[in-house]
């Protein structure tokens, strides 16, 4: 007879002291999440993007916010398939690059397509150009329009609003991803907080799907992948309940 | 960050082997396509330095300047020649770029048909016989909201359809796009071919509207369009149809790619128009390439004066 749960895999191949996670894995994992910021950085500025390279920018953090939801995702079901319990100590992690890369898809939509729409943005570019610092009233003028540019598009625009409401999803697991967060709502509540990057990953795709014109294939391909890594999930639930447990705290198993 | 240890497993979580090891299938079966897909996103992804410019082809003679071409400063040919929509080569901006190459364009014949006396296959030099390049400097303006200046090489349309001495019965032209799958990747099933479009007569017979051939005074490079392309510049750039190899004139106005593909937003006439918004995306300004500060939109793309009587009377919000 077996386990009817998680498929316990009773040795992980992976042998790792607490130690080498923490000085030697850890640190390599979180410059390789770099990575992808640095590479178009360097892109922008020795001209490595296309034609259009303020569009590249907005596009590839985008996808980069994309992979990052998903591999936070997969951590869970990945750790309960293969027993290296020791992954979970990397989900803080990429959920915090997810965040990251978010972060900067919205900040580059907020500048290279909103504000430099902005009339305002035709001053700051002649007060930089003249080699002095904007004044209070252009700072003031700009924001007003910035915002009101901004709120019309989360208004107007059906991605828009959905791209928006899945950067907010985030925000608030970004701010209690610290260990004293942790602590001071309490495992359970914190992990039903957290519960919230499944809506992250389904909004996600459902955002870079409403934006393409008609080739839905790569849309497609990561909802797919949000799709396998929530339905194991909700297979593991079922059948979890199924067999008359008492109910408990869902542990880590978010 | 552990927040709580897993339970160990319970009597009471028992289940039989059969059941217990379908549930694993399902689950690797699972992992394994996840892995798979999500090599697959990051391989076909990759990121745009593979954009490859056209190189230089043959220098068009006796080119002739024209009074409607724009006095804005072009863009450069690496921009015009890596940065388009070109589907049968694939999605991206730069796959034209990278897989027009293959494309055969001589000899190059042009299907005549419909509503016309001279019905038939006219080869392209017929076309070119006793007409007068000319460099037509035009703003393009792509429904996604970013725009270029273009030098083209080309011809009035009005010429070509003279040519082909269309019926009364005449009131509209469709073109359609030459489609060979071995000779263009079409990786994606993304939109229907071969692409078709379509303009009014006299949309068509406008002098602004011109059958383009050329790029920079040379031969058009494959991924612009070779060897003839459509260039209608008030009209956004998925009217410009490329690699023409047919020519129908008919009665009724034709059902253009993008309308098919959706309605909603895209039309038959497409004028570029600022204060009618793309359902998910705002026309009022628009990113020329090479530009950080995005420019205001201009109503039929600053063409107005030439083109506004066309439309006289008619509801550009509902006919956009």
């Amino acid at each position: 007879m077996r386990a009817f749960r998680p498929p316990k895999v009773e040795s992980s191949p992976l042998k790792l002291t607490d130690r080498a996670v923490r000085f030697g894995l850890k640190p390599i994992v979180f410059l390789a999440s770099l990575g992808p910021f640095f590479y178009l950085i360097w892109a922008a500025l020795t001209g490595n993007l296309s034609a259009n390279p303020l569009s590249d920018l907005t596009n590839e953090t985008g996808v980069w916010t994309l992979r990052f939801v998903c591999i936070t995702l997969a951590i869970t079901p990945v750790r309960k398939l293969t027993g290296w319990n020791a992954l979970v100590k990397f989900r803080r992690m990429a959920g915090l690059y997810a965040f990251f890369y978010g972060t900067l898809h919205l900040l580059t939509y907020a500048i290279v397509d909103r504000f430099a729409g902005l009339d305002q943005a035709v001053d700051w570019v002649e007060a930089i150009g003249a080699g002095h610092l904007p004044g209070m009233t252009l700072v003031a003028s700009t924001a007003r329009g910035l915002t009101k540019s901004i709120g019309e598009d989360i208004y107007k625009r059906p991605f828009i609003t959905i791209g928006f409401a899945a950067w907010l999803t985030m925000l608030p697991l970004a701010i209690t991803s610290t260990t004293g967060w942790i602590r001071r709502l309490g495992g359970k509540r914190w992990n039903l907080l957290h519960r919230l990057v499944y809506l992250t990953g389904i909004l996600g795709p459902l955002h870079y799907w409403w934006l393409v014109k008609a080739d839905v294939n790569r849309p497609l391909t990561y909802a797919a992948v949000v799709a396998i890594l929530l339905g194991t999930r909700v297979l593991w639930n079922r059948t979890r309940r199924s067999v008359a447990v008492p109910a408990r705290a869902p542990a880590t198993h978010a | 960050m552990l927040i709580k240890r897993a339970a160990d497993i319970r009597s009471s979580e028992i289940t039989d082997k059969k059941l217990y090891l379908n549930r694993r299938e399902f689950i690797s079966a699972a992992a394994a396509t996840t892995a798979a897909v999500a090599a697959g996103v990051v391989g076909s992804e990759g990121l745009v330095q593979a954009a490859t410019p056209a190189p230089h082809g043959r220098k068009l003679e006796n080119v002739k300047p024209s009074a409607f071409s724009t006095d804005e400063k072009p863009n450069k040919w690496e921009e015009i020649t890596t940065y388009n929509n070109y589907y049968e080569f694939g999605i991206d901006k730069d796959s034209p770029s990278m897989f027009a190459r293959n494309l055969k364009t001589e000899p190059w014949t042009v299907a005549i048909d419909g509503e016309c006396a001279k019905k038939g296959n006219m080869p392209l030099e017929d076309i070119l016989k006793g007409e007068t390049l000319e460099d037509r400097i035009y703003r393009h303006r792509c429904v996604e909201a970013w725009s270029m200046v273009i030098p083209w090489v080309g011809f009035p349309l009005a010429n070509l359809i003279k040519k082909c001495e269309p019926t009364s019965k005449a009131k509209y032209i469709e073109f359609t796009t030459f489609f060979d799958t071995k000779q263009m990747s079409a990786r994606t099933s993304a939109i229907r071919y071969p692409y078709v479009e379509g303009l009014r007569m006299d949309e068509a017979m406008h002098p602004l509207t011109i059958m383009a051939v050329g790029l920079y005074g040379e031969v058009i490079p494959n991924q612009d369009g070779a060897p003839m392309r459509l260039v209608v510049p008030w009209k956004y750039g998925f009217k410009h149809i490329k690699s023409i190899n047919k020519i129908k004139f008919v009665e009724k106005a034709p059902l253009n790619t993008w309308q098919d593909q959706a309605a909603n937003e895209y039309g038959f006439y497409a004028n570029v128009n600022p204060s009618v918004d793309h359902p998910r995306w705002s026309q009022a300004t628009e990113r020329r390439i090479g530009e950080f500060l995005r420019r205001k939109t201009l109503m039929f793309n600053g063409y107005g004066d030439q083109v506004a009587s066309l439309y006289t009377g008619m509801d550009l919000r509902r006919n956009y």
